[in-house]
């Protein structure tokens, strides 16, 4: 019987995967939940095997949730055990970028209760999750485009109001609608 | 053939010489709880495939919640699951707590316990009352439900100032205390609640067409429960022993003595049933509640409210609420606002396996497999 701790979580993984490139963040808080980065080509084998190993049995992926840094996105899964009645462990997974290199592996073929949870990141962030079975917006409708909870999401300021082609409401929609014309390339493609 | 979510049209020759039926069900429908809809692919009457459709009542809370200081989301969680506003209050102060390393003062747990056992028993009477509208018996039970749910209700308005929208937890503790003979009315009414479980249950389980309509129904395994991350009520219907308030022990749960109700098989009638003993544990909790309450402050006097600003870091914070496991991931700079805000909705996640445990079954039993499961969208949309 080990103490579950991120840090003995950790040597559990180097032990048992020695090429599995995982490292520890640590988390400032009184809190001390500690998380585990794990690097998107081994994610799913480390996944794989904190699922399956005895002594862990994180057999219940509870919570996934996007976060959006300056300079990446983050996919950030919160594990428990019902087997062993243990948890949370925090898993993380890093894009390369916020543009180009969106894709992590979808963790959805070992805890299905990734499913509906990686589509709201995808919708909400754009992160994309590779091997997901339906990748599609969640929350959002499907024509939309841009994903609304970047820390650079523009909200249009023009719903509330009928267009006119009077004055001061015509330069406020199209000074917006210029802001995010780089955008309008739909991001499902 | 590609099944598309914006149509739903007379499908195609199957090969097999019969036909397939696209139906859109919902949002718009008196027993999807909200606006939450359904596209079913249907063989006759059998479901052979169902995709639900969500963002109806889609607000961005967790977007909202980045822009506001971190007391002020606090009225804002009770519109998530609006027919238990006081577990969502607790858990987003519980997930603070943990952030900030915050003490709750012993009073305080008590509170919450009695007011979160009283959200439990709201919330199960009215999942019992929605039930039996679900299976077409309109009115009847569900009026049984509301009288008593009304009277919790106006137990809260005398606590909180609101029969809903309570506002009711604050960072380390509870707003305001309980008014001059609050307890003892709320002890009077709940030495009565016995007897009308008593009631609703002989009035439902010795009913013929009430257990012809739930059992067998859309059996679960618990091993696919835990890998869909199902929680609560339905979890443990599967016969999966996991509840938060003994797993965690958070508050002042270990002290309390009571059982863990469990399900054998997993059908909608175990989901039913799991409520109804459910709601029985809940009564011991809240007399055991009553008796050990000690006076003293309800509020950690170190705890900021407005202007409270938890240092960098992040934390998951979680709690049983009535519809299962409410988590929130909350991420901090040491500003006024959280940097991230992230909802666990137990409603949307119970929802996975939704598809799974309505193919095969008819038509007519999906809206008693989705009442069976009891969702709010508020909740599930946010």
């Amino acid at each position: 019987m080990i103490v579950l701790t991120p840090e003995t979580v950790l040597a559990r993984i180097q032990t048992a995967l020695p090429g599995a490139r995982v490292e520890l963040v640590n988390n400032p808080s009184p809190c001390g939940q500690h998380s585990i980065v794990v690097h998107c080509e081994d994610a799913l084998q480390v996944a794989e095997f904190l699922k399956n190993d005895p002594e862990l049995l994180l057999d219940f992926a509870s919570n996934v949730s996007g976060v959006d840094y300056p300079d990446h996105l983050e996919a950030v899964y919160h594990l428990f055990s019902i087997a062993k009645k243990h948890g949370p462990i925090t898993l993380r997974m890093r894009t390369g970028d916020r543009d180009q290199n969106v894709t992590v592996p979808s963790l959805t073929s070992v805890w299905k209760s990734a499913d509906f949870q990686e589509r709201e990141a995808f919708d909400l962030f754009g992160i994309r999750f590779e091997g997901h079975p339906d990748l599609r917006r969640l929350l959002m409708w499907d024509e939309f485009v841009d994903y609304p909870l970047r820390k650079d999401y523009v909200a249009p300021d023009d719903y509330e109001y009928e267009p006119t082609p009077h004055g001061s409401i015509v330069e406020k929609s199209q000074s917006h609608l210029s802001s995010v014309a780089h955008k309008t390339s739909s991001p499902n493609a | 053939m590609s099944f598309d979510p914006h149509t739903s049209s007379l499908s195609e020759d199957n090969g097999a010489g019969a036909q397939t039926l696209d139906v859109s069900l919902g949002p718009q429908h008196p027993s999807t709880h909200g606006v939450f809809r359904m596209n079913v692919r249907l063989d006759g009457e059998t479901i052979v495939k169902l995709q639900p459709v969500f963002g109806y009542l889609h607000r961005n809370h967790e977007k909202l919640a980045e822009k506001m200081s971190w007391l002020a989301s606090m009225p804002y969680t009770d519109r998530l699951d609006y027919l238990c506003p006081i577990t969502n209050n607790w858990a987003y102060a519980v997930a603070v707590e943990k952030l900030a390393g915050l003490e709750v003062p012993e009073r305080a747990e008590y509170i919450r316990v009695i007011v979160g056992e009283l959200t439990r028993l709201a919330n199960h009477t009215a999942f019992l009352g929605f039930l039996l509208g679900d299976m077409g018996g309109w009115g009847s039970a569900l009026m049984y439900a509301f009288r008593e749910r009304e009277k919790i209700l106006d137990l809260f308005e005398a606590l909180t100032g609101a029969r809903m929208m309570t506002n009711y937890m604050r960072f380390g503790g509870v707003r305001c205390d309980l008014p001059t003979g609050w307890l003892e009315k709320t002890r009077a009414y709940i030495e009565t609640f016995p007897a009308f479980l008593d009631e609703m249950e002989q009035l439902l389980t010795g009913n013929e067409i009430l257990l012809a309509r739930l059992q067998g129904v859309a059996p679960l395994s618990a091993e696919r429960a835990i890998n869909g991350g199902l929680s609560g009520p339905v979890l443990r219907a599967s016969g999966v022993d996991y509840d938060i308030r003994k797993v965690d022990g958070y508050g002042i749960y270990p002290r309390l003595n009571f059982r863990v109700p469990r399900g054998t098989v997993g059908d909608c009638f175990d989901r039913f049933m799991i409520r109804l003993l459910e709601a029985r544990e809940s009564i011991k909790l809240l007399q055991q509640a009553f008796a050990q309450i000690p006076a003293g402050p309800i509020v950690n006097p170190a705890a900021k409210q407005r202007g409270i600003k938890p240092p960098a870091g992040e934390a998951y914070g979680r709690i049983e609420s009535p519809k299962g496991e409410l988590g929130f991931h909350l991420i901090s700079e040491g500003g006024e606002k959280p940097y991230r805000y992230h909802v666990r909705p137990p409603s949307l996640i119970n929802l996975t396996l939704l598809e799974e445990m309505c193919i095969g079954s008819k038509i007519a039993d999906v809206m008693v497999i989705l009442g069976s499961i009891d969702i709010v969208l508020g909740e599930v949309d946010r």
